[in-house]
């Protein structure tokens, strides 16, 4: 599914964020990207979403080498991918079924399927019942859980984290990693960066572990 | 995608976009009283001319050549040359005043009668009195006529009697193409106003903009309520224009009937009529619109998700 060969990535600024990355991930995996900030997981996580692009090195997504898509092609690439973020970044002036809504909006699908997805959609996340409330009045846990209804509802194949747990509490972290982990048994294949070592203990799953820019280790090999 | 779902995204877009604009009533209203005063100047100047026109539309019979043959034209003559002009197409009618009779009737009206008496000679030419047809009576073919019957054989002079009807034709004339060019400057001013505040719309909802991309929203999926937004401000703008332009013609229409009334004309003060008015909010939105799509266009495609 995922696929990549000697990256590197440098910013503008001169940052060397990924110093030739190879790793592979199957069709079906739940994967957590590990390491200290700065050691390369949000680059990895940019890259996937083509939110940024390799400097050097070959990232190949579903059979798609990335490097190939044109601009004008990322917003029908994207409709393959969900993202999770770190902050949600919900849409606080629109009520939570629109914010659901938004990517099956984004492609075209008719009103009345839209309605009954996102509400299968906030089901699933054990929302159901707060369509009208705006983000602000839900709690932080209820946020992203939001966020990730958001990310599933167009039932895309591949759905990437970044640091969803870092604003929660332990409890409520373990609560959306559970969620994460229910999407993966239906065949959804998942990535996630954390940095929350003691999280990912809790799990059996592929850890992918990032130092400096390359891949400092993997387990299980 | 279907058509019925992209029709009823572009419906919600519209009604949306108008939710958005009635969540900033202020900042709106005061953005479509700006655009409504730009595009209700040359609007009065349009409908002020147009009236203008109508009012000068009776004085074209006014016009009339006076042609003046060389003094050793005979009366005979006079009489040819007057059968000929007459035969032209754009001749209504030509009258023939003859020295004796012109000198009769100077006498009588000037009040120099003694004074003619010394003289040894009759001092005037015979005359013809050409009056063009109303087609003719412009200021073109006025001075085409003129400039025709200068190059018959024995006409010494042409005079246009009525040449200060003519100059006021011309100075319409030109005004109108004044109203057109502060019609477009006033028109880019719009789309410039309007562009602006979409600008500036957008840089309030960059958030929610790279969220979109994020989720896959194409530059035209997130361009589309800024369009909509310019087309409502082009809109407002034009149906207030117009407003202002209804109540400056209620305020003058009454002063105007008077006057006319002392001049003897039953002229009245005419509106922009359905047909101006549909073009002018059609015009308005589109400039909206225009305006929507180039602000949008440019700040869409630079913001990106990071």
């Amino acid at each position: 599914m995922i696929h990549f060969d000697q990256v590197y990535k440098r910013y503008p600024n001169g940052r060397e964020a990924l110093a030739g990355v190879s790793f592979r991930i199957a069709r079906g995996d739940l994967t957590f990207l590990t390491g200290h900030s700065g050691a390369g997981k949000s680059s990895i996580l940019k890259l996937i979403a083509l939110i940024e692009r390799p400097t050097r090195g070959r990232v190949t997504i579903a059979d798609r080498v990335t490097a190939t898509i044109k601009p004008r092609a990322i917003p029908l690439f994207r409709r393959e991918i969900g993202v999770v973020f770190q902050d949600n970044k919900l849409l606080v002036d629109r009520p939570v079924a629109d914010n659901v809504a938004l990517p099956l909006i984004i492609a075209g699908v008719p009103r009345k399927e839209i309605d009954k997805r996102v509400r299968a959609a906030l089901d699933q996340v054990g929302l159901l019942g707060k369509e009208r409330n705006r983000p602000t009045e839900l709690s932080a846990g209820e946020q992203q859980r939001v966020g990730i209804a958001r990310a599933v509802v167009a039932k895309p194949p591949l759905l990437i984290a970044d640091e969803p747990t870092g604003n929660l509490d332990p409890d409520l972290a373990v609560e959306i990693m559970r969620l994460f982990k229910r999407f993966n048994d239906v065949g959804v294949t998942i990535v996630i960066a954390t940095h929350d070592v003691h999280l990912v203990d809790r799990f059996d799953a592929r850890r992918i572990v990032l130092g400096d820019g390359r891949v400092a280790a993997e387990t299980p090999q | 995608m279907k058509i019925g779902v992209y029709v009823d995204r572009h419906a919600q877009t519209l009604v949306g976009s108008l939710g958005r604009i009635a969540e900033a009533p202020v900042a709106f209203l005061m953005t479509m009283t700006v655009i409504g005063i730009a595009v209700a100047l040359p609007l009065c100047l349009f409908v002020f001319l147009q009236n203008a026109r109508q009012a000068m539309a009776g004085w074209n019979d006014a016009f009339e050549l006076s042609v003046y043959l060389s003094k050793s034209t005979t009366p005979r003559r006079t009489n040819e040359i007057a059968a000929q002009i007459r035969a032209r197409d754009d001749v209504a009618s030509v009258r023939v005043i003859l020295a004796p009779e012109a000198l009769a009737e100077f006498r009588r009206y000037s009040g120099f009668g003694d004074a003619l008496e010394a003289l040894q000679e009759n001092p005037l030419p015979n005359t013809l009195v050409v009056t063009p047809t109303s087609a003719a009576s412009t200021a073109a073919g006025t001075a085409a006529l003129r400039q025709a019957l200068r190059a018959v054989p024995d006409v010494d002079q042409v005079q246009l009697d009525t040449q200060w009807v003519q100059r006021l034709i011309a100075i319409v004339d030109l005004l109108r193409r004044v109203v057109w060019l502060a019609a477009g400057l006033l028109g880019l001013g719009v789309a410039l106003i309007i562009g602006n505040t979409v600008r500036l719309d957008i840089q309030n909802r960059r958030a929610e903009i790279e969220v979109m991309k994020l989720v896959g929203a194409s530059d035209g999926f997130a361009r589309r309520p800024f369009l909509y937004a310019g087309w409502w401000y082009g809109f407002g703008g034009g149906v207030l224009a117009l407003l202002l332009v209804a109540i400056a013609i209620a305020w003058v229409s009454g002063p105007v009937s008077r006057l006319a009334q002392l001049y003897g004309s039953r002229f009245s003060l005419s509106g922009i009529g359905f047909e101006a008015g549909a073009m002018v909010l059609l015009g308005s939105s589109l400039l909206g619109w225009l305006g929507a799509w180039i602000a949008a266009t440019q700040h869409i495609r630079a913001i990106n998700p990071s």
